[in-house]
């Protein structure tokens, strides 16, 4: 709990919130940067699955991807740095993993599933603009196991996180 | 994830830090005040957000580092409509506004203004302004749009007291849209639609002035970002007119509440809630050099008697610069001596699109205050090395006429 207000105060500077609706520049909300066809092939594969708080996680392998959605890293805006966990290190499903910060804002990471990060993803370390470049390829963050492969269930596809969007953007 | 909070900026800025989902909320965006500018800031592409009561463009389409740096290698126009402009009149009006600040008034010229600070009996700030004491025979006050209430509920208590005592003395708040533009190419934009010449406005000097065919309008040289630039304060009804007309000129962007921030920080320059506030006096705050030196011998402002003393003595903290690499540094960070011991937090810090590294001011222990102590941050658990650094972190251009 310290570690988590610890967090939340790090972040909170003074502040106006972040635009995370805009309303102001109509665009699709949702831009995945892979073929939409992902959403009709086998579930067994790799469709995206989404958290309330914008982290997406891919399983493939029996290992799980994490990043964030395209929504996150826009209203995220140019990210400048990544704190990511330490291999090895263990998750409940939405325990705080790590933050991404941009020059106006620091934003926690929170774990979609319960499991082991076995990667992160080192090419954030000297390029973490790859967070915003293309969040669903080259800009995840971590990999990690999948303890309690139900928990999956609980998350949305990317037809309802898409419907999800709308209803915070409205 | 998206419990994001942004740092905005200054001239303007009200302390508050809150979550993103909830304030944005279109119900709440009803009750929030609007700029002359705010229908042309949703036409422009500004992703407006709620800032000290006001929905406020936080950022238009290019990225927050992109309009930070183009500021710093052009220009950008800021909306700061939202500060309180206040005019104070009669023949008493500067013994007035010195009953209330701190800086030398009365020594100004004709039109030249300074940056000066409202204090409470304890020596607090209760604000920082600028003032400008100009040669139309009324003073022209700028001040925060956070503070706007609390200053012109300030302003009209001693107003009250000082008109009792028989002085003359009034108060006018304007409605004027208040336009900056900010960076090397301001005076060569402004330039084209001006006839007055802008070599001779010099920093911290203003002048009424056509601007673009606009009649009225008060140009100031001053800002917020450590750049050359302007002010222009415009009637309400041409602030489009305005705006537009500036940004026919290609080095002319819009920017938001986002860089206006970051660039005030790498200039060094205070954000009212963060770094200054009713618990800091001007000594705490390095701002000894708004204190006007007769004023520190007539101790005839709000604390004097608080703050005086501190020039020559010591306080037991002082606000400093800090210099660190790795993670960022943000408000509340707590500043660590090399053993480990808490010595003050941080008020403001930003990774800096200019230097790559992380910038920030704070409150530290006296004995930790000189340029050079190696000190330490802990930023989310973890204890980073920081120096403490002179400020301003970039190099400001102010236009001096030299």
């Amino acid at each position: 709990m310290a570690m988590r207000a610890a967090f939340r105060c790090a972040s909170a500077n003074f502040a106006a919130a972040l635009p995370l609706r805009s309303r102001v520049v109509p665009q699709p909300v949702y831009r995945l940067s892979w073929p939409r066809t992902l959403t009709t092939s086998s579930p067994l594969s790799s469709a995206l699955k989404f958290t309330d708080k914008h982290e997406w996680v891919r399983v493939e392998n029996g290992i799980g991807t994490v990043g964030i959605s395209n929504y996150a890293q826009d209203a995220l805006g140019d990210v400048v740095y990544c704190g990511l966990p330490e291999v090895g290190t263990k998750l409940n499903k939405m325990d705080e993993f790590g933050a991404l910060e941009s020059v106006k804002a620091a934003s926690e990471l929170y774990s979609p599933l319960s499991g082991e990060v076995t990667e992160i993803n080192k090419a954030l370390t000297e390029n973490p603009g790859l967070v915003n470049k293309s969040c669903y390829g080259d800009g995840w963050l971590i990999k990690m196991t999948i303890d309690s492969p139900a928990e999956l269930d609980e998350l949305m596809d990317e037809d309802s996180y898409e419907k999800y969007i709308k209803s915070i953007e409205n | 994830m998206i419990l994001l909070r942004i740092t905005a900026n200054r001239w303007g800025f009200l302390r508050g830090a809150f979550d993103v989902g909830c304030r944005l909320a279109s119900t709440s965006e009803g009750a929030l005040k609007r700029t002359p500018l705010y229908e042309f800031h949703r036409d422009q592409g500004g992703k407006m957000v709620e800032f000290a009561g006001w929905s406020m463009p936080v950022q238009y389409k290019d990225s927050h580092i992109s309009s930070h740096l183009h500021t710093r290698q052009h220009c950008s126009i800021f909306d700061v409509s939202h500060m309180l402009q206040t005019k104070v009149h009669g023949k008493d009006g500067v013994k007035f506004m010195e009953s209330m600040v701190v800086g030398d008034i009365a020594e100004l010229k004709d039109n030249q203004g300074t940056l000066s600070l409202f204090t409470n009996e304890k020596g607090g700030i209760i604000d920082d302004l600028i003032v400008t004491k100009t040669d139309l025979g009324y003073l022209y006050v700028v001040s925060n749009a956070g503070c706007a209430e609390k200053d012109s509920a300030h302003m009209q208590a001693k107003l009250r007291e000082f008109k009792a005592a028989g002085h003359d003395a009034d108060l006018e708040f304007l409605d004027y849209a208040l336009i900056a533009l900010q960076g090397p190419a301001s005076a060569r934009v402004l330039q084209a639609g001006m006839c007055d010449d802008l070599t001779k406005l010099t920093f911290m000097t203003s002048r009424i002035s056509k601007v673009f065919g606009i009649p009225e309008c008060r140009v100031t040289r001053c800002g917020y970002t450590g750049e050359d630039g302007v002010e222009i304060s415009v009637p309400a009804k041409h602030a489009v007119q305005l705006a537009e007309s500036l940004l026919k000129d290609n080095a002319v962007k819009m920017a938001g509440l986002g860089a206006r921030d970051s660039l005030r920080l790498e200039a060094g320059l205070c954000l009212y809630g963060n770094d200054i506030d009713e618990n800091t006096t001007p000594v705490e705050a390095s701002l000894v050099w708004t204190i006007g030196k007769r004023r520190r011998t007539t101790l005839d402002f709000p604390g004097a008697s608080v703050v005086v003393p501190q020039i020559k003595g010591k306080t037991t903290r002082k606000r400093v610069g800090l210099l660190s690499e790795g993670p960022p540094v943000r408000q509340h960070t707590p500043i660590l001596s090399p053993e480990g011991k808490v010595i003050g937090e941080v008020t403001s810090g930003c990774p800096s699109p200019c230097l790559k590294q992380n910038v920030a001011m704070g409150y530290v222990e006296t004995e930790f205050s000189k340029v050079g102590t190696p000190v330490k941050v802990e930023v989310r658990k973890k204890v980073v090395d920081a120096v403490v650094s002179k400020m301003p972190f970039v190099p400001t251009r102010y236009y001096t006429g030299k």
